[in-house]
């Protein structure tokens, strides 16, 4: 036990739910001590995760419109890369991403990375 | 001129060819004849050329008819339609009719076009044999395709690979059999032909080559192909497309000079210096013509040699070819067989599928064969009329003009290159300059304007990225392209574009539509995704299932997201009526759900702001108790009918505003609409209910209900316009749902009636609503029918737990939970 809470772990994955859960080119919300994670899944059944505030005006990225690997905010349309957590086009910004995959149908998250 | 000493022209046949001609003709030299025209079909001239896509769902036959009824009256033409001259008497001058009519000429000219050709096989008589001539084969594949059976098509070349695609399109199952290895054989090379063979059978249409029909097997009706090596195909339609014949059978039998086809010099005139043959029926030179282009050409001649122009000749020069079916590009032009004196440049891309061949003769181009990649046809195809000395530029030749020039990667500068008299539209022969003077001289703006001016790209459209790039070219920042009216980055067709489509294809998904107009992105966008979702809602109401993912937040919840990701509840106050139990229920449940703020609103109703989304389904339960459902104040859609207090109570009212509001918005709420629609009901010309700048409104009279629309006050202030009166409560609901059906179905995704009805034009709104009284209660039973699958409300569906993921988070791992 002591030795473990010495270690700092490098990453803790959560399973979160199933990939079914969530329609496709859709996204569900993980509430976290550190805030909410949108949690997205694409046509081609990919996961992303991002922290669940656009950068522009903080809105809520899990309520927007899903489309290739990435989403638009529901607020004032700015696109968000899903991979990459940053605005596309001519806007400037960016989220923080936090890792996601998918192991037998669940989906995992890397909290230790959370904001 | 005075009909007396107008002659007569009598034209037999109604096709292109005597269409072009008679147009220049009339052009030219007005009035200088009287004309009758007789029509074997018992209709006015249309585009041949597109019966392909008539038959693959593109277009419709109205789109494709060249001269309408109203050309013939305004030009003084007699058009007898359905007429079939049996008998052509040259002594006498006259042509007679199968039911007997007969008319006297002057001038006789002959364009009896041409048959298909039937191969003698056994059966080819059965019922279900079919060629590939006329709209009446179109219709009649059509039909014989709703049985979604088996197809085939005898014949891979051009019209049997279009009437093949075209089929499949319409849902049957296709198999093309060819006698050579090669399809298009005479357009094509095998290396080209083996890539549209892959193309073909990529779409789910068999194709088999080296094949000989030995019969058509059947009782009454075909039932199956039988082959030469023994294979029997099942068949519930066999399409002959393996060539045409010219029809010279009138001609020969008058005593007029006939080889193959009606034998013409080269200005066209028969062996009898009265008579004139065009089209395809003609044969000048030894050969007969089955492409447009060089029978637009002889049409003009025709034209020239009527009007007294005794130089006009016709010249048959090099035609190019294209395959019209979506999403296949070919080009062909000249003579591409092999020869101990020719050599050829060949560029192969087979991972884009792109092939070109140049062949060469004494350093001219010769032949060419683009597939794939058909940007430089034109280019070449100039080489190749002009006989251009191509040794300078050899090396490079292939990769087209820009890379001759020099210049960068610039895709306007093929087309700069091109000079003043180089073909741009193939179909009608005309040429670069000719395009780019009547853009200056007519100050044209668009694609429609040159369309208009030169016919450039109005026949079979292949040169419409071309013509476009003209425009380009001259207007420089002025020109806005189509691509500019395109939907979103995902596509160069227009919102109308799409919505004429998705009926034409009978599109009913999302990804049925995007595969089918080749979407540029895997998934859309979220600019069209909401769109496409709605256009194929109002399209296809009963069938086409609402995909939730493609709508706006607020849609997809029923609720307005506000800035901090809360959302705000408006239930319905049918026409800002309401009640004690209501509001008490409102109040219960802002104290019940600590609900920050409340505000009534413009629209004669109460906002709830700041619900948190996890609460909706529960706040919804509570107001659904109470009989209050969603309002829709959230979506594109009818959102409040506000009134004033009407004769009911007010001293001026004249009729009941109140009853009439709560009436429309029973009978319209939950319908979607292609952005929100506001209206009102004012009991007097005071106007207490605002309805003059609604997007629909009514002001009672005494004599009954003005009905006005196309107002706004948001972005743009503008006062409604006059749609109608109408003496009874009944009319003014009939006119009010026919206009709002109407605004759907022609209503641009996000435009608001005001735009729309500026768009499309008041008068033809009026007239469609007003005066046509048939189509007023079409489009208000279409609405009715509608409604059956949109009238329930949301909230009570959410509030029984349809979508509840949309309202639950997917996990919790805050410390409370964490702590369990």
């Amino acid at each position: 036990m002591n030795a473990r809470a010495l270690v700092r772990p490098a990453a803790v994955w959560r399973a979160v739910g199933a990939l079914a859960d969530i329609p496709v080119r859709g996204a569900r919300v993980v509430k976290t001590p550190a805030g909410c994670v949108a949690v997205f899944r694409t046509s081609e059944d990919a996961v992303f995760a991002l922290h669940d505030r656009c950068p522009h005006k903080g809105g809520p990225l899990s309520q927007g419109i899903v489309h290739g690997t990435s989403v638009t905010c529901p607020l004032h349309n700015w696109v968000i890369n899903l991979g990459t957590g940053k605005a596309e086009g001519a806007d400037e910004g960016s989220v923080p991403t936090v890792a996601a995959e998918i192991r037998d149908g669940r989906i995992w998250l890397s909290l230790s990375e959370l904001p | 001129m005075s009909e007396a000493i107008r002659q007569r022209l009598v034209v037999i046949g109604n096709g292109m060819a005597p269409g072009r001609a008679l147009e220049r003709l009339f052009e030219t030299s007005p009035g200088t004849y009287a004309v009758t025209i007789f029509n074997a079909e018992p209709r006015v001239n249309y585009d041949r050329i597109m019966l392909s896509p008539v038959l693959a769902g593109e277009k419709k036959f109205d789109e494709i008819v060249i001269h309408g009824d109203g050309w013939y009256i305004e030009h003084n033409v007699m058009l007898y339609k359905g007429m079939k001259v049996v008998k052509i008497d040259r002594a006498a001058r006259t042509v007679t009719a199968d039911n007997g009519t007969t008319a006297e000429y002057d001038k006789l000219l002959i364009a009896t076009g041409s048959q298909p050709i039937v191969i003698p096989v056994p059966g080819a008589n059965l019922a279900g044999v079919l060629t590939y001539r006329d709209l009446d084969d179109v219709t009649a594949m059509m039909l014989a395709a709703k049985s979604r059976g088996n197809a085939v098509v005898i014949g891979g070349g051009l019209l049997g690979l279009e009437a093949a695609a075209g089929l499949r399109e319409q849902g049957m199952n296709v198999t093309v059999v060819h006698l050579v290895p090669t399809l298009m054989e005479r357009q094509l090379d095998s290396a080209a032909g083996h890539l549209l063979r892959k193309a073909i059978e990529a779409r789910g249409i068999h194709v088999i080559t080296k094949a000989n029909t030995k019969a058509i097997i059947g009782e009454k009706k075909v039932r199956a192909v039988l082959l030469e090596d023994g294979t029997e195909l099942p068949a519930d339609l066999v399409v002959m497309a393996v060539g045409i014949r010219p029809n010279a059978a009138l001609a020969k039998d008058a005593g007029i000079t006939v080889n193959r086809g009606i034998v013409v010099d080269a200005t066209m005139h028969t062996s009898d210096p009265d008579v004139f043959a065009v089209g395809e029926c003609a044969e000048a030179f030894g050969q007969a013509y089955g492409l447009v282009a060089p029978l637009y050409e002889m049409a003009n001649v025709v034209a020239a040699q009527l009007a007294g122009d005794k130089s006009a000749a016709f010249a048959p020069s090099a035609t190019a070819t294209k395959l019209k079916v979506t999403g296949i590009h070919l080009f062909s032009a000249g003579d591409f067989a092999d020869g101990a004196d020719r050599e050829e440049v060949v560029f192969r891309d087979a991972a884009r599928g792109v092939y070109k061949r140049i062949v060469l003769k004494d350093n001219k181009v010769l032949g060419i064969v683009l597939y794939g990649d058909v940007t430089d046809g034109a280019w070449f195809f100039d080489l190749l009329r002009r006989g251009t000395d191509i040794t300078a530029m050899r090396d490079t030749l292939i990769f087209g003009p820009t890379v001759q020039a020099g210049a960068a990667k610039d895709p306007s500068a093929a087309v700069a290159a091109l000079a003043d008299d180089a073909e741009i539209c193939g179909c009608n022969g005309i040429p670069k300059g000719k395009i780019c003077k009547a853009i200056a001289d007519k100050k044209l703006k668009d694609l429609a304007g040159v369309r208009a001016h030169t016919k450039a790209s109005a026949s079979c459209g292949t040169c419409t990225g071309l013509v476009e790039k003209l425009l380009q070219l001259q207007l420089g920042d002025a020109y806005h392209p189509s691509a500019s009216q395109a939907m979103c980055g995902c596509t160069t067709l227009s919102h109308d574009d799409v919505r004429r489509l998705i009926v034409a294809k009978e599109l009913k998904s999302i990804p049925a539509l995007m595969q089918s107009l080749e979407w540029k992105s895997s998934g859309g966008c979220a600019k069209c995704r909401p769109a496409l979702n709605y256009y194929l809602l109002a399209t296809w109401p009963g069938e086409y299932v609402d995909d939730s993912q493609s709508r706006f937040i607020n849609e997809r919840i029923h609720a307005n997201i506000q800035k901090d990701g809360t959302y705000s509840v408006v239930p319905r106050m049918w026409g800002g009526m309401t009640t004690a139990s209501e509001l008490r229920a409102i109040a219960d449940v802002v104290d019940k759900f600590a609900i920050p703020a409340v505000k009534v609103t413009g629209g004669q109703r109460i906002d709830m702001l700041g619900v948190k989304k996890e609460d909706l389904p529960a706040v919804w339960s509570d107001l659904n108790a109470a009989g209050l459902v969603s309002g829709h104040a959230y979506g594109k859609a009818l959102r409040t009918v506000k009134t004033c207090v009407g004769k009911e109570w007010c001293r001026f009212g004249t009729q009941d505003s109140t009853a009439l509001g709560v009436r429309i918005e029973k009978f319209m709420w939950g319908s979607w609409t292609p952005a929100k629609v506001k209206m009102a009901v004012s009991g007097c010309p005071r106007n207490c209910a605002e309805a003059t700048c609604k997007d629909v409104g009514v002001i009672c009279v005494d004599s009954g209900f003005d009905i006005v629309f196309a107002g706004a006050a948001g972005l743009d202030i503008k006062g409604t316009e006059a749609l109608g009166h109408v003496a009874t409560q009944d009319e003014a609901l009939e006119v009010i749902v026919a206009l709002v059906q109407l605004y759907r179905e022609q209503g641009r995704y996000l435009e608001r009636i005001y735009k729309w009805a500026a768009r499309v034009g008041l008068d033809t709104i009026r007239k469609q609503i007003m005066e046509d009284v048939e189509r007023r209660k079409a489009l208000f039973e279409r609405f009715v029918y509608a409604q059956k699958f949109s009238q329930e409300d949301p909230w009570a569906q959410r509030a029984a737990g349809k979508d509840a993921h949309e309202f639950r988070p997917m996990a919790d791992l805050t410390p409370l939970q964490a702590a369990e």
